[in-house]
């Protein structure tokens, strides 16, 4: 396990012509995929950042209809049981999409996936082809404190309908740049592109597997599992496994969870969609005890991830989740830490690169 | 006409057989082969032909169904008491007529007259579970001879075409994308094509989840009547569609995000042939497609509909223009699917 840099409390800051210093690679990756547009649909671009990443390190990459990019990295053989794994992060953030343009230039919009109006307000946006917004809200008859998805609109500083260089059916996504607090990150879109880099350092890692690997970055995750839907499907895996964000229950007066910042990955025993498969969890803890990497246990009260989708397709599949705590997810600023990608990364480094039993 | 045929024919998610044999003798000869499945869904089939065929498997989806209403009890008035089937807002029951059962017994949806209504109930909503039907029995006993428990209600609205160029009807959605489909079926493609008419749309888009599974198509269409709500507003916002305006391209929906090849696809080929089309108002409805792209390992779709006012009521008004301008779009888009690389 890469040791993490000592925290700094400012270390992009220029300090007065010296060099700065370079970035570290997990976080330099982190802020490539998380600065890449990608909402539900509209994963073009970030499916395009992530097989340049890829490319020379996958025996067989494919896109499926869907649009799912599916990696595979063919085992060594020998063990036995030999499993097909299948290992899933989603490429889509959370996002707007256009429903109308008014005469004097500004947009209406609907939500693709969770979006909640108080994360809106004052927020900018970006689409596909660069264009920036900002969301403004109508303020007549509106207490200060009254934000409602209906009275929100994107100003793209246009004079005019016709001058404005998007339209309907265009999605946008969030657009805040990565900040690096040494050793946590805020960023949009950690949801779930720090999954995404944990998979492609665990492709990269991984000196030799006996297992047969499929690392899937899948599409439309946030509106409805829909890439694992197919991408499970067509991979027919004997066991899967996604890596997502989930919650965490550390900061002032926040919902109870026993899940921390900084305290390692989160196995999942269950969330509101699925109940990780015992033998999965029990496999995920046991190599994290002996590996000796922190781990924590993660039950999720709302929400749920890629897995349940895997876990059901064709006539079922062993699943679980390694999740990455994330504070504030689903707003434009997710803050997570980068000890627990790393650690996340390492325990599945363990998981895969030996003979699996699941009883 | 087929239109009028189908819109008359009743047939509530889970009773599509009526509709179903309508479409039989309408479109057997049209296709090469046609079959029944076990959910009820119609698939025909109809062989690629043409001197510059294509190797690729595409399916059209319209549904059968309708919302309505199931009996599920007798009052010891005479009375029946009934569920929902498919989304019904409850304030467009009250009133209004329905046939229930094989024997299309009529029967009225009662309401107090407006002498005996209290001035606090006048504003208040009733909803559909304390409704009743009044078919005229004396009692119980005459009620449940007249009526079975699970015996399905539909409107008792009559097709009529008015002088504007708009059609009047029940269950529009989607008897006009079942008859757009059987239009299309006329002519020949240069692949094989199954156009199937679904069941069980309106009730979670079950027919068209074992029908796409069974197919496996490389592409898949959903034809549609959908909203549209173009009345005058307060404010500049969207309607979901606008009567008159040609048919409505589906970019997204609560139930799928369209493939941007089909949505451009649909849009070049409007404008080439100078066809009126428009988007459909995004994250709006939901449609069969919602299941089919998500079958199997993934199927490219996309949704193409007539617009429709008051969908999901008794009776609903479409533009026969808009519906002759989605069989001519459909008709002229899916040869163009030949050059469609998956």
């Amino acid at each position: 396990m890469a040791t993490a840099k000592k925290a700094t409390h400012f270390p992009n800051f220029d300090r007065g012509g010296e060099p700065a210093e370079r970035m570290h690679p997990l976080k330099e990756l982190t802020k490539r995929l998380t600065e890449t547009y990608g909402p539900p649909g509209n994963e073009q671009l970030i499916r395009e950042v992530i097989r340049e990443e890829i490319k020379s390190i996958a025996d067989e990459i494919r896109v499926d209809a869907l649009g799912n990019l599916i990696a595979r990295k063919k085992g060594s053989g020998g063990a036995v049981p030999r499993k097909k794994v299948m290992l899933a992060a989603h490429m889509d953030e959370i996002g707007v999409i256009v429903t109308h343009v008014d005469e004097k230039g500004f947009l209406r919009f609907a939500t693709l996936g969770g979006v909640r109006p108080i994360t809106l307000f004052g927020h900018r946006c970006r689409f596909a082809n660069g264009v920036s917004g900002i969301f403004g809200r109508e303020k007549k008859d509106a207490k200060p404190t009254d934000v409602e998805m209906d009275k929100l609109f994107i100003d793209v500083g246009a004079r005019e309908a016709k001058d404005v260089p998007v339209g309907v059916g265009d999605a946008a996504g969030f657009w805040r740049d990565f900040a690096d607090l040494g050793d946590r990150m805020i960023a949009k879109a950690m949801d779930d592109r720090i999954g995404c880099v944990a998979l492609i350092e665990v492709m990269r890692q991984l000196k030799k597997s006996p297992h047969d690997l499929y690392f899937v970055y899948t599409v439309q995750e946030e509106v409805g599992l829909r890439g694992a839907t197919t991408s499970a499907y067509g991979v027919q895996p004997d066991l899967a496994l996604a890596v997502d964000v989930t919650d965490t229950g550390d900061t002032p007066e926040s919902t109870p969870m026993a899940v921390a910042l900084g305290k390692g990955p989160a196995i999942k025993v269950k969330d509101s969609g699925m109940l990780a498969h015992p033998a999965v969890k029990e496999l995920l803890v046991n190599v994290a005890q002996e590996a000796k990497i922190p781990y924590q246990l993660e039950v999720l009260v709302g929400g749920t991830t890629d897995a349940m989708a895997m876990q059901t397709t064709r006539e079922g599949v062993p699943a679980g989740v390694v999740s990455i705590p994330t504070r504030y997810v689903h707003t434009p600023s997710e803050m997570v830490d980068m000890n627990d990608v790393q650690n996340a990364v390492k325990l599945l480094v363990n998981v895969l690169s030996n003979p699996i039993k699941l009883d | 006409m087929l239109l009028e045929k189908l819109s008359n024919a009743r047939g509530v998610s889970g009773n599509e057989a009526e509709v179903r044999e309508i479409l039989i003798d309408t479109v057997k000869s049209r296709v090469d082969a046609y079959r029944v499945d076990s959910i009820g869904n119609l698939i025909t089939f109809k062989k690629a032909r043409g001197a510059r065929r294509a190797a690729l498997k595409v399916m059209l989806a319209a549904h059968m169904d309708e919302v309505g209403l199931l009996i599920v009890h007798h009052d010891s008035n005479g009375h029946l008491r009934f569920r929902k089937v498919g989304g019904i807002d409850d304030r467009v029951l009250l009133s209004k007529v329905v046939l229930i059962g094989k024997d299309k017994i009529p029967g009225v949806i009662g309401v107090k007259p407006i002498h005996l209504l209290k001035e606090k109930e006048r504003d208040e909503i009733i909803d559909f579970e304390s409704m009743t039907i009044d078919i005229g029995a004396k009692n119980k006993e005459e009620a449940q001879s007249a009526v079975n428990i699970g015996d399905y209600a539909t409107f008792a609205t009559e097709f009529a075409t008015l002088d504007s160029g708009l059609a009047k009807g029940k269950a529009l959605d989607d008897r006009a994308g079942c008859t757009v489909l059987a239009e299309i079926l006329k002519r020949d493609y240069p692949f094989d094509l199954y156009g199937v008419f679904t069941v069980q749309e309106e009730v979670g888009l079950r027919g068209a989840r074992v029908a796409a599974f069974a197919v496996e198509p490389d592409v898949a269409f959903a034809l549609e009547g959908t909203v549209c709500d173009d009345s005058p507003k307060k404010k500049d916002v969207s309607p979901t569609t606008r009567l008159g305006e040609g048919p409505a391209i589906t970019i997204a929906d609560r139930s799928f995000i369209a493939d941007k090849r089909l949505v451009d696809l649909l849009i070049e080929t409007a404008r080439e042939n100078r066809i009126p089309y428009q988007i459909k108002q995004p994250m709006v409805g939901g449609t069969d497609a919602g299941r089919i792209h998500i079958t199997k390992e993934g199927i490219p779709s996309v949704a193409v509909a007539v617009p429709t006012r008051y969908i999901h009521t008794p009776v609903s008004l479409f533009d026969l223009k808009d519906f002759e301008n989605t069989v001519a779009l459909m008709t002229k888009a899916l040869p163009r699917l030949r050059a469609f690389s998956i």
